[in-house]
């Protein structure tokens, strides 16, 4: 504390030096924060990536906690969660972050695909950072699927039941596969314990590894921007981006903001309406899990209903696997499905904005009505809407490289 | 341009939730419980009727009679001497003596415990339930909710019974209302508002942080709303620099 300023400044520095020598800390950060350029014409769909991020932490460090407390086993889990509710310290505030968490994962990770959609972020050279992310969207399916069987009430029982009956609609093989997941002859105490080495281990250390390839392959190009044109095409005498600007300290003091407006909004829903009418956490979920009692509806957590509506729009049940299926696959290939010219619906005809719109429609559309009890004329209404979430991949693949197109600026439009 | 399209997207998203509705489709219109979860008071008289009408036969295992004492603000031994069974200390939870498998053998069907019956269940189909038992035919009890529920009307004595009026709709006969054939000891009015006190503390059961949870999420939105101006003022400082 006596020391003048300078001194210890000088102190730092030296510090600094003695650890850049052992570990690149210094190169890494210029590298990757303070030299590496973003475009200057983020909107609101670019705070999504930085948000997701932020809800990751927040889900393995609430995760952390509650294991400290669940009991992986079929006759105390319900219990146990409940006794989180109760009993724990604040064991209701890191509860209900968790589930409130999962479901503003989902909501997050859908705005950021939707924001591909509209400016072609996953279009060359960017389709591995696309697949990346896909493939964190895949696993993060799977990680909410059995975290979700972890509370172990009746729609974690029967959600289950559902979902691992799936892969029974593959030939030959489909019986022998659910007995495998399942580890038992149906879903029993471990089915649960392996849910939750797998919720709480293996997918959460895939995910990280995801998202780190995730990130370096975005470094690799920079991000995308609203009008869908490369920055680094423009670059003054040093080298460097007209249009880019230092995504430290610019992006990181804009995305603080974002933190604050998103944790308004997460806040809100966690304090004051954490079941969201039935929607983040189902009624039936709080009926403890029995083999015996099948609920009257059963239906999967919201984020996965669109899937849900679309097996259920099929009559035959392998048809049905098959479609889902290939839902979820088709998207894997929109890099190679698009093939206009110009990446940002900024510049694309009304063509795109038209298939987009009621692409979109569909998807939420098929979200509710998979939710619903499903009487025949919804039914008929999931089919509509099954054809046009498939006939969106079909025609961007035909009408994108005839479609119209506007001139695209050369710098960004800020 | 991206102003213009989020308009859209979200101009779809109203227009297409509020077109066909395809939530609540359960049909039944439920009276509102119309109960404050912070009223105390409620809370008390509620716990008092659980107690005492509930409690042979239905457990509420993840609730400790500590917490009831801390939260209700009655004193432990009051809470020991009129609210629990004999020979259990303050900090068990609220089982009962009966075990399932001779529940089951008497009544037919286990009683489920009550913990968070509020939490499935909902306020207001538990309010309606309380108040649609009706002595049917047989002379048995029924329930216009649960049709050939097991339990029986256990506050009888309190709203007294009721009947049945039926009328036919569509060539079925189907119930129209229920009428109080034989009054209780207590008036309508009265019965209602205890069945109101009884939910208004099985929703305290289904949820003891509830009035925490609401109190310290006013607190963490102001801090949220104090936070986000400064993130916003010096994002606004420091992109005065860019272009």
């Amino acid at each position: 504390m006596a020391k003048p300023a300078s001194t210890l400044a000088k102190r730092a520095d030296e510090l600094m030096n003695w650890i850049d020598k052992r570990l690149p800390v210094t190169a890494f950060w210029n590298a990757t924060m303070t030299g590496y350029y973003a475009p200057k014409n983020f909107n609101f769909w670019y705070y999504m990536g930085s948000l997701a991020l932020l809800v990751l932490v927040m889900q393995i460090f609430t995760g952390i906690f509650l294991t400290m407390h669940y009991k992986p086993s079929a006759t105390e889990a319900f219990a146990s969660v409940e006794y989180i509710m109760r009993d724990v310290d604040w064991g209701w505030l890191i509860r209900y972050m968790h589930t409130t968490g999962a479901s503003f994962f989902f909501i997050l990770v859908y705005l950021h695909m939707f924001r591909s959609l509209l400016y072609g972020s996953h279009r060359k050279p960017r389709e591995l950072l696309w697949i990346f992310g896909m493939l964190i969207y895949v696993a993060l399916m799977a990680e909410a699927f059995m975290g979700y069987v972890l509370p172990w009430g009746q729609m974690s029982y029967w959600g289950a039941q559902v979902i691992i009956n799936l892969f029974g609609a593959i030939p030959s093989v489909g019986d022998a596969l659910t007995e495998w997941i399942r580890g038992d002859y149906f879903i029993s105490d471990a089915t649960l314990n392996r849910f939750f080495a797998l919720h709480v281990i293996a997918i959460p250390l895939a995910l990280l590894g995801l998202v780190l390839l995730h990130l370096v392959a975005l470094r690799e190009n920079g991000s995308n921007n609203p009008d869908g044109i490369e920055i680094k095409a423009n670059k003054d005498e040093n080298g460097l981006p007209k249009d880019g600007i230092p995504f430290h300290p610019y992006y990181t003091v804009k995305d603080i903001f974002g933190v604050g407006m998103f944790l308004l909004l997460f806040a809100f829903v966690l304090f004051f309406w954490p079941e969201v009418g039935g929607i983040f956490l189902e009624r039936d979920n709080f009926i403890p899990a029995t083999p015996l009692v099948t609920p009257e509806h059963i239906m999967p957590v919201w984020y996965f209903t669109p899937y849900y509506a679309i097996l259920k729009a099929v009559p035959d049940k392998l048809l049905g696997v098959i479609l889902m299926g290939s839902s979820i696959v088709v998207l894997f290939f929109l890099p190679w499905l698009d093939r206009s010219p110009v990446k940002s619906i900024r510049y694309k005809g009304a063509w795109y904005k038209v298939m987009l719109a009621l692409f979109t429609i569909a998807f939420i559309r098929l979200g509710m009505l998979g939710m619903a009890e499903g009487t025949p004329a919804q039914t008929i209404e999931m089919r509509v809407w099954t054809f046009v979430y498939f006939s969106f991949f079909i025609l961007l693949f035909f009408l994108s490289p005839r479609g119209k197109t506007k001139p695209v600026p050369d710098r960004v439009t800020h | 341009m991206s102003k213009q399209s989020l308009i859209i997207i979200l101009s779809l998203v109203a227009m297409i939730s509020t077109t066909s509705p395809v939530f609540g489709s359960g049909g039944e219109n439920l009276e509102n419980a119309n109960i404050n979860f912070r009223d105390t008071a409620a809370v008390q008289r509620g716990a008092k009727w659980f107690v005492n009408y509930c409690f042979s036969c239905h457990s509420a295992s993840y609730m400790r009679y500590n917490r009831l004492a801390e939260d209700l603000g009655i004193d432990k031994d009051v809470v020991l001497r009129d609210l629990a069974f004999a020979d259990v200390r303050i900090g068990d939870t609220m089982d009962i003596a009966m075990r399932p498998k001779d529940s089951e053998a008497w009544l037919g069907k286990t009683p489920p415990d009550l913990s968070v019956i509020s939490r499935s269940r909902g306020n207001d189909w538990l309010f309606a339930y309380m108040k649609s038992f009706y002595q049917d035919e047989s002379g048995g009890w029924n329930n216009l909710m649960l049709p050939n529920a097991s339990m029986p009307h256990v506050l009888w004595q309190l709203q007294g019974i009721q009947q049945p009026v039926w009328s036919t709709h569509d060539e079925r006969a189907v119930i129209e209302h229920l009428e109080l054939a034989s009054p209780g000891l207590q008036s309508p009015q009265e019965y209602e508002q205890t069945v109101r006190d009884l939910v208004t503390f099985l929703d305290y059961l289904g949820e003891p942080s509830k009035v925490k949870r609401k109190n310290v999420g006013i607190w963490v939105m102001l801090f949220l709303v104090l936070f986000t101006l400064v993130a916003y003022a010096l994002k606004v400082e420091y992109w005065r620099d860019v272009h």
